[in-house]
């Protein structure tokens, strides 16, 4: 079999997988929505309140929703053994996880970047600025998901790791956070979004190139 | 000289046990000459009158919350490329010190902002980022403490040093430029007038006896780390008995 063969069928699994547990996709999903309704229900609903708050509320749900859906990264395919395998095959780690990391994006990413219009709605955002969440989103949301893997292979298979994964990775999800919700603010208050958006997209490279290999390294040392 | 002989734990443990006394006597008499700069030698500041005083002990510790952390990221690549234990060992004894200089860097920096500013807190880009540092700095420790075996609690610590490392001075520009992009710059610290020298040596020594207290603690805590981890082997317990 070829090497996109190979890394063809890892996704398709991962995201079939995904697909047969749907409640978890769905719990996920069902977290965004309320945790980011829960703001105004707290704040208020001043229509200037909105605008104030609504580029960064959206974003740090989003931020603490993906990583809630951390722990399925590597959970599961740890738990029955399948971990082990990928790590004898005859392939770079750093590939596999890659793509691991890839259909985790499709399964607790994407989603996210669909729902969020619809809050922005609910935020009184008008089309431009929906059009510039979604995107930062788009930038943003694989950055969550390549910076979380590093920290969920670290604390694979310890027992109360959720907190401690909610500890080693949000500080490190900050620089997103600030440039994805700044490119919204900025883009709300007429000012143009591509410096933050640029920013982001820069990091989108860095991690791309070195959180797989970073993640590979955690997870030999996990799998030990 | 073979520098490799004292990468054993064995042998570096009487070392540092004998190194200790003088790094803590040096950062002692050092800590007592800079107070007293501190206090009775550096002028009143004409504008901020004697709150300034709190920079002799905030300054160096800001400096060294943050250069602790570089070093304790060295010895993890250290650990990481050479696999020697001494320099887990390093890394895991550097962390309490670097999380007590940030705490104090950050108690200091409120206790000095309250007359000063008006406020005991302020997002401002420093302060900001000395925070995460501080959160970077649990979760190095709360890692190593919640990994049951050592050996994989000092690799997937040194990988967390590394990667939080590599990220530290891009949170800290990130930082910087949300402040700027949310507020204009409501403080600065950076107007720093001509210092007057006798300020600037006290700051000096401050930060050597910061520094030497450092080295003392890290190699005290050292000794403890190997104690603990080697308490089942022979050597170890010939030392502990003839102490």
């Amino acid at each position: 079999m070829k090497i996109a063969g190979i890394l063809q069928a890892l996704l398709w699994r991962d995201i079939k997988l995904a697909m047969r547990r749907q409640s978890d996709v769905v719990a996920t999903l069902f977290f965004f929505v309320v945790a980011v309704s829960l703001f105004p229900l707290g704040i208020g609903s001043a229509p200037s309140l909105m605008h104030a708050i609504g580029p960064g509320v959206i974003w740090v749900a989003a931020l603490l929703s993906s990583m809630l859906s951390l722990n399925r990264l590597f959970s599961s395919d740890y738990a029955d053994g399948t971990l082990e395998q990928l790590l004898l095959v005859p392939m770079p780690l750093t590939l596999i996880l890659a793509i691991k990391i890839f259909a985790h994006w499709i399964v607790a990413g994407l989603p996210l970047v669909i729902l969020a219009p619809i809050l922005g709605l609910q935020f009184d955002m008008g089309a431009k600025d929906i059009g510039i969440l979604v995107l930062s989103l788009i930038l943003g949301t694989p950055l969550l998901s390549l910076i979380g893997a590093i920290g969920a292979a670290l604390i694979l298979g310890m027992r109360g790791g959720g907190v401690l994964l909610a500890i080693l990775v949000l500080p490190l999800y900050i620089p997103v956070l600030i440039f994805g919700a700044g490119a919204v603010t900025a883009s709300v208050n007429g000012i143009s979004p591509e410096g933050a958006l640029s920013l982001i997209a820069a990091m989108l490279t860095l991690g791309v190139v070195f959180a797989p290999f970073a993640a590979a390294v955690a997870l030999r040392i996990s799998l030990e | 000289m073979n520098w490799y002989k004292f990468s054993s734990p064995k042998t570096f443990y009487p070392v540092a046990g004998s190194l200790a006394p003088y790094f803590l006597g040096v950062a002692g008499a050092l800590l007592i000459l800079g107070l007293y700069i501190a206090f009775f030698l550096a002028p009143t500041d004409f504008q901020q009158g004697e709150a300034y005083r709190i920079i002799f002990v905030h300054v160096p510790a800001a400096w060294m919350s943050m250069f602790v952390y570089l070093i304790m990221a060295g010895w993890s690549v250290v650990g990481l490329s050479l696999n020697s234990k001494l320099s887990y060992m390093m890394a895991q004894a550097l962390a309490p010190t670097g999380a007590i200089f940030t705490f104090l860097a950050l108690v200091t920096g409120s206790l000095w902002g309250k007359p000063m500013w008006g406020a005991w807190w302020v997002w401002d880009a420093r302060l900001t980022s000395e925070l995460i540092l501080l959160f970077l700095y649990v979760g190095y420790m709360a890692l190593h403490s919640a990994l049951d075996d050592v050996r994989r609690a000092d690799r997937a610590t040194a990988v967390f040093a590394l990667v939080s490392a590599v990220n530290v001075p891009i949170i800290y520009f990130s930082v910087k430029w949300w402040n700027t992009l949310h507020q204009g710059a409501s403080v600065s610290l950076t107007q720093a007038p001509a210092m007057a020298k006798i300020m600037l040596m006290g700051m000096l020594i401050m930060s050597i006896s910061f520094w030497m207290y450092t080295i003392g603690v890290a190699l005290l805590r050292l000794q403890c780390i190997i104690a603990e981890r080697e308490r089942e082997i022979i050597w170890m317990n010939e030392a502990q008995r003839s102490e």
